[in-house]
């Protein structure tokens, strides 16, 4: 028999919106931590099956091996890409100054 | 490795190293764009390596080929991998995650054998697509006042494949053998180019520290930014020294990300990301396993070419010197001339002595190993000297053709050993005196004569005689 595992904190939502990038209010806080945790106390259903015997697969589709030749194709034109960008400079794509990491 | 290398008195340093290699194919991973250093910045994208809606992903087969054949080249097992997706926020990667292979890769548990014999262990090597380029700009040109970035993806979706060694390293010294050792075998089977200073090598170290007897490893940092083998080294000894001057004044390093900086030859800190790496992996769910086939395997293990290694030991075993002493000849792939030169007769141990002084270390070589065998062959049997035999090869790189001929066109056949025994006898008699002292001398003040004998020689004989054969003339006129 598998344990359950611990409910999802208000914590553990605040913490997993923060990777995302997602800003949440207290209120969205309280809305979303019950919702997550009816989601993952489905998914523990799963866990409760006895899965003995059946390979783990990490896709649905019966494939593998799916391959390309290493032939060239067609970029796309600098202009059109950059014609998407917020903001360009020299050719560039420029963003906003980034602080972490590379100082 | 059990022998113990100290770094400083009393402290052992422990060092593991990832290497990146982008792969020489010629599209990226995921897509069809050019994978090419140099072109003008976004000419090399298309809606999947920028990673727009609905755009998806499929895998050079080249790339996972690439992977597989450095693997073996690595003793490593090759086995059924997984992609996945590892997902962090920076410009870098537009889609906001980096395809790799996490808990599935293609090669595990190899190893890597060093120029000194020694193996440093390899824990895996994986593929992924490499990230795009940034570059900062700011007020005064200096990163720290930068107020942007700018994002150059041609590099976005490179295919890389990741080495990551066993903290197996125990000197500055290995670690830049591991990365020069590495960067041959990658050039040797074609599938990087392998440049430092383009970046399509590049190298992370991680360092620690420990007191000599202490079973557990201690905090370890990671060292980016590393451009160069010889940065290697001076990284790695910049940061064991920093540790060691904080466990001696009882503080600890943290466990963190730091840079190297070329120059002021230091590592400093990166600015702490305000999270601590959480990358959320999970199988990329728009790409199948790669189950490669035992045939697979055994059709990349057969195409391997010789490696260094062994190319290394052959040298070694055919010439009886040691390995060490054959590595400039391998490095500059003159030894596969050595050992034809050698299958047709001549001495090995003069070949290699003769191809490693007297031939250009940085040209291929288009001598007919034919030619230059029967060169050391006349130098061997005495029939030309040393000197003799640096000029004959000289004609024959300049204007090729025939040793034998090339001699005899030049004189050098006409110093037979009766003529070499006429001219001693020459010089003998015309310094009484001198050939006097020499006989009764003994063996220490001999060797002081002979030099002025063979001097005289010579010079009568402008340089034509072999200065052994002199000696031998001398010493046998002496034992009379």
């Amino acid at each position: 028999m598998l344990a359950m595992p611990k409910p999802i904190s208000r914590a553990d939502v605040a913490h997993v919106a923060r990777l995302a990038r997602l800003r949440l209010t207290d209120d969205e806080l309280d809305q979303f931590t019950p919702q997550l945790a009816a989601v993952l106390a489905h998914a523990a259903d799963v866990e409760a099956l006895d899965v003995t015997g059946v390979i783990p697969t990490a896709h649905p589709l019966p494939l593998r091996n799916v391959v390309r030749v290493d032939v060239v194709r067609p970029s796309i034109d600098r202009a059109a890409v950059l014609a998407a960008a917020p903001n360009v400079q020299d050719g560039q794509f420029r963003v906003p100054s980034i602080l972490a990491e590379e100082s | 490795m059990t022998e113990v290398i100290e770094f400083q008195p009393g402290w052992e340093l422990i060092v593991g190293l990832e290497v990146h290699c982008e792969l020489a194919t010629k599209t990226k991973m995921f897509c069809g764009c050019r994978n090419e250093f140099g072109h003008e910045p976004n000419t090399n994208v298309c809606p999947t390596c920028l990673g727009l809606p609905g755009s998806l992903p499929v895998v050079n087969g080249s790339a996972v080929e690439y992977a597989m054949r450095l693997g073996r080249a690595l003793q490593c097992t090759v086995s059924p991998s997984v992609f996945a997706r590892k997902n962090y926020f920076y410009p870098d990667m537009p889609k906001d995650y980096q395809v790799t292979q996490y808990d599935k890769p293609t090669n595990t548990a190899g190893k890597l054998e060093l120029p000194d014999g020694s193996f440093v262990g390899i824990t895996r090597a994986h593929l992924e697509e490499d990230t795009g380029k940034t570059s900062h700009q700011g007020g005064d040109g200096r990163i720290h006042g930068a107020e942007s970035s700018l994002v150059d993806y041609n590099r976005a979706g490179v295919p890389l494949v990741e080495i990551v060694s066993e903290p197996d390293i125990r000197t500055a010294d290995q670690a830049k053998a591991y990365v020069d050792e590495l960067r041959k075998i990658v050039l040797a089977l074609g599938v990087s180019d392998a440049k430092m200073e383009e970046g399509s090598m590049r190298v992370d170290a991680n360092v620690s520290v420990r007191p000599v007897g202490e079973p557990e490893f201690r905090t370890r940092c990671e060292i980016k930014n590393i451009n160069s083998i010889r940065s290697v080294g001076r990284a790695i000894e910049y940061e064991a020294k920093r540790h060691i001057a904080l466990y001696d004044v009882g503080e600890k390093p943290t466990q963190e990300t730091r840079h190297w900086d070329e120059e002021h030859g230091r590592t400093r800190a990166g600015r702490s990301k305000e999270n601590s790496d959480d990358y959320r992996y999970f199988d990329e769910p728009d790409l199948v396993p790669l189950v490669p086939t035992a045939d697979d395997i055994a059709r990349i293990d057969a195409a391997l070419p010789m490696l260094p290694a062994s190319r290394r030991r052959r040298l070694a075993e055919i010439t009886g010197a040691a390995a060490a002493d054959v590595t400039l000849v391998v490095d500059r792939g003159h030894d596969d001339f050595v050992v034809s030169v050698v299958g047709v007769g001549a001495d090995a141990k003069k070949t290699l002595t003769r191809v490693e002084n007297d031939l250009p270390p940085d040209q291929p070589i288009t001598l007919a190993p034919q030619s230059f065998a029967q060169l050391v062959i006349m130098e061997t049997a005495g029939e030309l000297t040393a000197t003799q035999a640096k000029q004959v090869l000289a004609e024959m790189l300049e204007n090729g053709g025939d040793p034998k001929a090339i001699a005899a066109a030049k004189g050098f056949e006409a110093m037979a050993s009766g003529a070499l025994e006429a001219v001693v006898d020459g010089i003998i008699a015309a310094n009484p005196a001198d050939w006097a002292e020499f006989v009764v001398a003994d063996d220490k003040a001999r060797k002081k004569l002979s030099g002025f004998f063979t001097g005289q020689v010579m010079k009568a004989t402008q340089g034509q005689a072999d200065g052994r054969a002199v000696a031998e003339v001398l010493a046998r006129r002496a034992a009379r």
